[in-house]
């Protein structure tokens, strides 16, 4: 052999390893992050388990017509384009609502998404007649999108949306119906069971593998339709850790990268150890709803006022170590609807005692009042010791709280029945301690203060009726200008802050804790995060 | 023997069936509803009705539980109500999750609490018999989500020697009795055993001081039976009390072990159980409680049995 076949022997075999090592290989970054929840949150379109799980198994997978911007977290996110490119109201029916699809995006499993992929799906949750009905899908999402009254293709990238009254926000429903793949469901023999483990959306994520309970694999979607939200990351492994003080410990052990709602009594413990706290505002309230009903202490202005006079927030923030921030009213003022109430929700224990003092109250007859409180779960922080700090602070201004406390199942139960409901009015329950998502107009504003939304119709639990904020909420459904809109939803804001319809302590601030490795994590104002923004 | 056998077997039948009753009526009139596991907590009244239809909650209660019963006999335990998926295979992989746990916590537990109720025993009111009465004390008195605290905080966080919580790095699916997954069951298995070591020791610690006072123990001992040959007659006697014991143990350490499954997030029927009782997922929860009911049974069962074998005089009786 000759000395230059030799070289060309050795450069034949090495140089597609060089060529290998310079690019091709390329080790798979993992992140693994440990859920607060009991279970992978349903993967076969619509996550149960409430807001917070949409960002697990709903928007990795799946893609709504329109979406919630997740992947900014300096300010509030909005509406944007998803699968639908364009959406419009028919100028000559207010009620109709025209989509336009958007081209050329495919399901992971091949099959191209059309306008029947949208009809197939609303079929999915809306019409028990269908075969692909799912009634655990179904109960999901039809109450996030009760203006659906019927639907129709126009074209194989045009829907329409008939809506059962004119009703100007109902984009902001959209984000949370998925849309799913029929083809998958066909070839899985149409059984749900098996698109759980297989599921198929048009998602920046793919699910690669689900053992129920203990973990769900999500891998990047190279082929994703948007590329600005391509992920970061190759893989997430979702791993449900329901106690957090064993998530907290799995974070400190190095078993997972990242962590939701660390206790706060370990923040210093992993601040120590160079783990990041990361949290943002939250569409999220954690107040006492009154009612309004006759009878109840809570009917008297002055009293509701006084009782939101009475808190020292800044203390409750501290005693949930930092993870929450004091409520200027139901949003956080930096939301576009906060308007400009004129009672500001502050410490000023001599003005809340003046308050009550004019309603009537004193050491020596105090008012009384029973408070159906959960003894905590998703949604209700420190639930015990913050009820607990309310009732000392309250008792300060001549307030005697009783609580009721059960667990947040049965509070769901109180909720919905309203206060006028035996089971509440019947037991002297005046007011109810719960978590609010705040998310959008309806979330944070409209059920709450709609008298049309009076439970058992809705979930405004007190049987709060202002014919003022009735007719700014008609017309908010009635315009089409969202800038109009914007000014009307902070109107009713601030109509329920000098109302005091409720007694708000604090908004959520959802904290994670990020080890070293994770360097990118963007967390929106929200309960939908984006996860492609997580990278190592 | 066989005659035995079957009458045994015919007793735990109306065990069963009562065990599943008492499960079924108590999960009804506690408070809370089964569709908030899966409806959103502010869904109409319409959505709620319509799920009441779906899953039979609208039946009256005797025809629910008859429903159930007649396809838990055929062996269908239906579909979770939170999840969707198959009881009958959520409730066989929390199963198999426990008992691995149960068995090694269980034989460890049940080792040591042999020997230092044994040590205990023979050397009673000795240093040896203060030591091991002071650790059984603790074993049965300790809290356990603390224990299991603890031991996460020195051997996973400070000296970073154990994982801190899971069956293993892929999940309990892929479990192999290799030492990456027995490193994960080390925490929790110590924590478990704990609780029959500690009744154990105390019961034979008991069994043994007391048998060694009797009268043929005694008579043995003038015959010029060496330590040894006597300890094995002392054992012979003590074997059923402990085996009964013991077997109660393995038992509760199957469905008992809620607060060390969570703190560890152990994969089992206490987790299991604890995510349907906070869920009202009644179907899972009345399949894990029939499955973890029959299990019992039957671990009785074989104690029954093994004991006339380890005492004759039982059989007679």
């Amino acid at each position: 052999m000759t000395d230059a076949t030799r070289v060309w022997r050795r450069a034949f075999l090495v140089l597609p390893l060089a060529g290998a090592l310079a690019g091709g290989v390329h080790a798979e970054t993992v992140v693994r992050y440990g859920i607060s929840m009991a279970d992978i949150p349903l993967t076969t379109g619509q996550p149960d388990r409430g807001a917070g799980a949409y960002q697990f198994t709903g928007h990795t997978l799946y893609d709504p017509l329109i979406a919630w911007e997740a992947n900014v977290a300096t300010r509030p996110g909005k509406l944007v384009p998803g699968l639908a490119t364009e959406w419009k109201v028919d100028p000559k029916d207010n009620k109709v609502w025209r989509f336009t699809l958007r081209k050329g995006v495919k399901f992971h499993d091949g099959s191209e998404f059309t306008a029947d992929a949208v009809l197939w799906n609303l079929d999915k949750v809306l019409n028990d007649k269908s075969a692909q009905f799912d009634a655990k899908q179904s109960a999901q999402v039809r109450p996030r999108i009760p203006s659906v009254a019927s639907y129709r293709k126009v074209d194989d990238y045009t829907v329409e949306i008939t809506t059962k009254d004119i009703d100007a926000l109902f984009p902001y429903q959209l984000p949370w119906f998925l849309i799913g793949s029929p083809a998958q469901w066909d070839k899985l023999g149409r059984d749900w069971a098996k698109v759980a483990t297989q599921p198929s959306g048009t998602g920046p994520f793919k699910l690669d593998k689900l053992v129920p309970r203990e973990r769900a694999d999500l891998v990047k979607n190279a082929g994703y339709w948007d590329k600005a939200r391509i992920a970061k990351t190759d893989r997430i492994v979702l791993v449900p850790i329901p106690d957090a003080v064993t998530r907290t410990n799995a974070l400190l052990n190095g078993q997972v990268d990242l962590i939701e709602t660390p206790p706060p009594d370990m923040l210093p413990q992993l601040t120590a150890r160079k783990f990041r706290i990361v949290q943002n505002v939250t569409p999220h309230v954690w107040p006492y709803h009154f009612s309004t009903q006759p009878g109840s202490p809570w009917l008297d202005i002055r009293v509701r006022k006084a009782a939101n006079l009475a808190i020292d927030r800044d203390a409750i923030v501290k005693l949930l170590g930092g993870q929450a921030v004091a409520a200027k009213g139901q949003l956080d003022p930096s939301s576009t609807w906060f308007g400009h109430p004129s009672f500001d929700l502050k410490y000023d224990l001599p003005a809340a005692r003046a308050l009550m003092a004019q309603a009537g109250y004193t050491k020596a007859n105090p008012l009384k009042a029973k408070v159906i409180i959960a003894q905590g779960g998703t949604g209700q922080m420190l639930s015990l010791p913050m009820n607990e700090y309310i009732q000392q602070s309250l008792a300060e201004i001549n307030i005697q709280l009783e609580f009721e406390v059960v667990e947040l199942e049965t509070l769901y139960l109180h909720w919905r029945s309203g206060a006028k409901a035996d089971m509440n009015a019947g037991k002297g329950i005046t007011a109810i301690n719960l978590g609010y998502v705040t998310a959008d107009p309806f979330y944070a504003l409209t059920r709450f203060a709609y008298g049309r939304y009076i439970a058992p119709n809705g979930v405004n639990w007190g049987g709060y009726a202002n014919p003022v904020v009735d007719g700014e909420i008609d017309r908010i459904r009635a315009s089409f200008d969202t800038k109009v809109q914007d000014k009307l939803l902070a109107q009713v804001h601030e109509h329920m802050v000098d109302d005091a319809l409720m007694l708000w302590v604090v908004h959520d601030t959802q904290p994670h804790a990020l080890s070293p490795k994770v360097k990118q994590f963007v967390q929106a104002q929200h309960w939908f995060q984006d996860l492609t923004t997580l990278g190592m | 023997m066989l005659g035995y056998l079957l009458r045994r077997l015919l007793y735990a039948l109306p065990i069963a069936l009562g065990v599943t009753l008492v499960s079924f009526t108590l999960v009804y009139i506690a408070p809370g509803d089964p569709l908030n596991a899966i409806a959103p907590a502010d869904a109409p009244a319409d959505v709620i009705e319509s799920l009441k239809v779906t899953y039979g909650l609208d039946r009256p209660m005797p025809v629910r539980y008859g429903l159930w019963l007649a396809r838990a006999l055929q062996g269908d335990l239906g579909a979770s109500i939170a999840s969707g998926r198959s009881v009958a295979a959520e409730v066989m992989g929390a199963v198999g999750n426990t008992l691995r746990l149960a068995s090694v916590a269980a034989a460890v537990g049940v080792t040591l609490g042999c020997v230092l109720g044994a040590l205990a025993g023979y050397f009673a009111r000795g240093w040896i018999d203060r030591f091991a009465s002071a650790l059984s004390v603790v074993g049965v008195s300790v809290p356990h989500y603390w224990l299991g605290l603890v031991l996460t905080i020195v051997f996973s966080i400070r000296l970073d020697w154990l994982p801190a919580m899971g069956a293993g790095p892929s999940g309990s699916g892929e479990w192999a009795w290799d030492e990456e997954h027995l490193r994960h069951l080390v925490l929790p298995a110590a924590t478990l055993a704990v609780i029959p070591m500690g009744i154990i020791t105390r019961t034979v610690r008991a069994l043994v001081a007391d048998t060694l006072s009797q009268e043929f123990v005694v008579a043995l001992r003038a015959r010029g039976l060496g330590s040894l040959a006597i300890f094995r007659h002392v054992a012979r006697n003590v074997a059923p009390t402990v085996l009964a014991v013991g077997g109660l143990q393995v038992g509760y350490l199957m469905g008992g072990s809620i607060l060390v499954e969570t703190v560890f997030a152990w994969p089992g029927t206490g987790f299991l159980l604890n995510t349907a009782i906070f869920q009202r997922d009644i179907p899972l929860l009345q399949g894990t409680l029939l499955v973890l009911c029959l299990f019992f049974v039957a671990l009785n069962l074989v104690v029954d049995v093994a004991q006339p074998w380890l005492d004759p005089r039982m059989a007679r009786a």
